[in-house]
């Protein structure tokens, strides 16, 4: 039996998704076959190579690197928006963490997707119908995860809603005339309304007003203090994962190019490229 | 190991990529500090005091030596190589840093970070609260203040927060990084009356101080960055007979 500190709430081992036909250059998977993430000889792109990590009970962990870097990737393929090329991840949540969610049968995936998950993704018009109220939006994910009691989901999504500060007024109005701040918001009531264990969040600030981005990350601490949900945070803002994480991985090319706590990564970077990263945003 | 805490061997060599540089920041560090024991760490600006607080508090890598410390909760275990997750755990619990420079959570009021950090080492709700009053008023913060944003405080304000914050856990080990330094005389005599509070209770202490006379009747020994060594031992006791 782990220690309380060390019991990990997701466990992603050996990760890869490419996309393209692969040659038999790259399929070695060797770093001199690749430009980057990219194969000159057949085109193919390696959005992740060989990713492992861990994200423990009530931590946050931070993802952090450049645009392309393959961040969102991970984040798809866990939330099953894609498929991934190899690799396992395990959900302690799940079947006491001994099965690989990636090689389950479709309808235990969507189990887990559904109640086991929520996501915030980076566009939100992926993550929200916009032509539906925020409570039909939020209820959505109530229905899939089980639910079938109209009045207690509206009663639920009016919940989330307000605790999001969405005004009651509002609530039955389409978000596709939201502010990108309140559809963010939406997003994380829809995310949360299913207590998921593990929250996977894109790029929640990218794209809005500083003070609305203040808002929200104010709204993700407040989440965390009180439900204690893990959370995987990415973002290619070090301020934001200073902020929220108590660890961070640095990606490059789809690969994880260094590691550790998060103060330690910004007050002692190792890498060449974390140095950049890091001295860039000072 | 009777020590609470014993450095053998460190050192610490920067690498900055882009300038092709590397920075010796220090080397051949031995240093034991015992339970209860105060340490005041002197020497000139540079020659690398504060990067051994950051190496122990694990905010640098560790590269060289061992830094054994006596955990409650994991028993004697080298701080170098413990995992990231006991650093954390031994920061929200036994572990407590006060930096050199500020920084305060973000959008947090005074009030509320002193108090989750009293929440982190387990106290109750109301307890916190009462112990992040006591600690306001302590530091005689006005109590316009308590609930403002601590990023909107002045320098010597947020200081005197960040010292609270970490003494409101009453650590194992506190670890301080010229905690006085830039505060007016009155907030240094208050800095210093809970130094000597978290003293009586048995805290270790290893603090680094531009004048270590300020700290005259607490601090046991004087470490001596420059030269490696001890310089001093017993400060003498402030008003203590010749
Ligand atoms: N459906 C796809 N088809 C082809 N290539 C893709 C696809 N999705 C992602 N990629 C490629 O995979 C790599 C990683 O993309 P990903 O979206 O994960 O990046 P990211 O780190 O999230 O970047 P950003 O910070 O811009 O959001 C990129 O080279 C991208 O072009
Ligand atoms: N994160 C860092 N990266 C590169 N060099 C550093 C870093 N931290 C400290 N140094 C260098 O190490 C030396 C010792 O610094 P420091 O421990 O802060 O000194 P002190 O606290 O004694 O004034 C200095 O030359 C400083 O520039
Ligand atoms: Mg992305
Ligand atoms: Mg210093
Ligand atoms: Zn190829």
């Amino acid at each position: 039996m782990a220690a309380e500190y060390d019991v990990s709430a997701l466990r992603v081992e050996g990760l890869w998704k490419w996309f393209g036909p692969r040659c038999p250059r790259c399929s070695t998977g060797r770093e001199e076959a690749l430009e980057r993430n990219y194969c000159p000889d057949c085109g193919t792109v390696y959005a992740l190579r060989d990713l492992s990590f861990r994200l423990f009970e009530g931590e946050v962990l931070g993802v952090v690197g450049e645009s392309g870097s393959g961040k969102s990737t991970i984040l798809n393929c866990l939330y099953y928006d894609m498929e991934p090329s190899a690799g396992a991840a395990y959900l302690s949540s799940f079947e006491g963490g001994e099965s690989d969610v990636f090689s389950v049968s479709a309808q235990a995936k969507r189990t887990v997707r559904n109640t086991l998950l929520g996501k915030v993704y980076q566009n939100a018009l992926l993550g929200l119908k916009m032509g539906f109220s925020s409570i039909s939006n939020v209820a959505e994910k109530l229905i899939a995860s089980g639910d079938r009691n109209a009045s207690r989901m509206e009663a639920r999504a009016v919940e989330l809603l307000g605790h999001v500060n969405i005004p009651p007024y509002r609530m039955r109005e389409n978000p596709e005339f939201f502010s990108g701040g309140m559809q963010q918001r939406v997003q994380i009531a829809k995310a949360l309304s299913n207590n998921p264990p593990v929250l996977l969040l894109d790029e929640v600030t990218t794209g809005l007003d500083l003070s609305v981005q203040a808002k929200v990350l104010d709204l993700v601490k407040q989440i965390q203090r009180e439900l204690g949900i893990s959370m995987l945070l990415v973002s290619h803002d070090l301020g934001v994962v200073r902020m929220l994480a108590d660890r961070t991985v640095v990606m490059l090319n789809g690969k994880v190019v260094e590691a550790g706590l998060t103060d330690q990564i910004l007050e002692d970077p190792q890498e060449p490229y974390t140095q950049e990263l890091v001295h860039s945003m000072l | 190991m009777d020590a609470m805490l014993a450095i053998e061997g460190l050192g610490k060599t920067f690498s900055v990529h882009q300038l092709g540089k590397r920075i010796k920041a220090c080397e051949g560090i031995d240093l034991a500090v015992a339970a209860g024991e105060f340490i005041g760490i002197t020497g000139r600006s540079g020659s690398g005091k504060s990067t051994i607080l950051k190496l122990i508090y694990r905010s640098y890598l560790p590269q060289k030596g061992r830094a054994w410390y006596r955990s409650e909760r994991f028993g004697p275990i080298d701080l170098f190589q413990t995992s990231e997750r006991q650093i954390l755990y031994l920061r929200r619990r036994e572990i407590g840093y006060v930096s050199q420079f500020l920084n305060l959570v973000p959008r947090t009021t005074a009030r509320d970070s002193i108090e989750q950090a009293a929440l982190e080492v387990g106290m109750g709700s109301e307890r916190a609260r009462e112990e992040a009053e006591r600690m306001l008023r302590h530091f005689e913060l006005d109590e316009e203040l308590w609930d403002s944003y601590a990023s909107t405080f002045s320098g010597g304000e947020k200081l005197r927060l960040n010292v609270a914050r970490a003494m409101v856990k009453h650590p194992r080990l506190l670890l301080l990084d010229e905690p006085t330094a830039s505060l007016d005389e009155r907030s240094k005599g208050k800095v210093r009356e809970l130094i000597g509070k978290l003293k009586a209770e048995g805290t270790t202490m290893l603090g680094i101080f531009h004048d270590l006379r300020f700290m005259e009747g607490l601090c046991d020994r004087e470490y001596g960055m420059g030269l490696g060594r001890f310089v001093s031992d017993a400060l003498p006791v402030a008003g203590a007979p010749p």
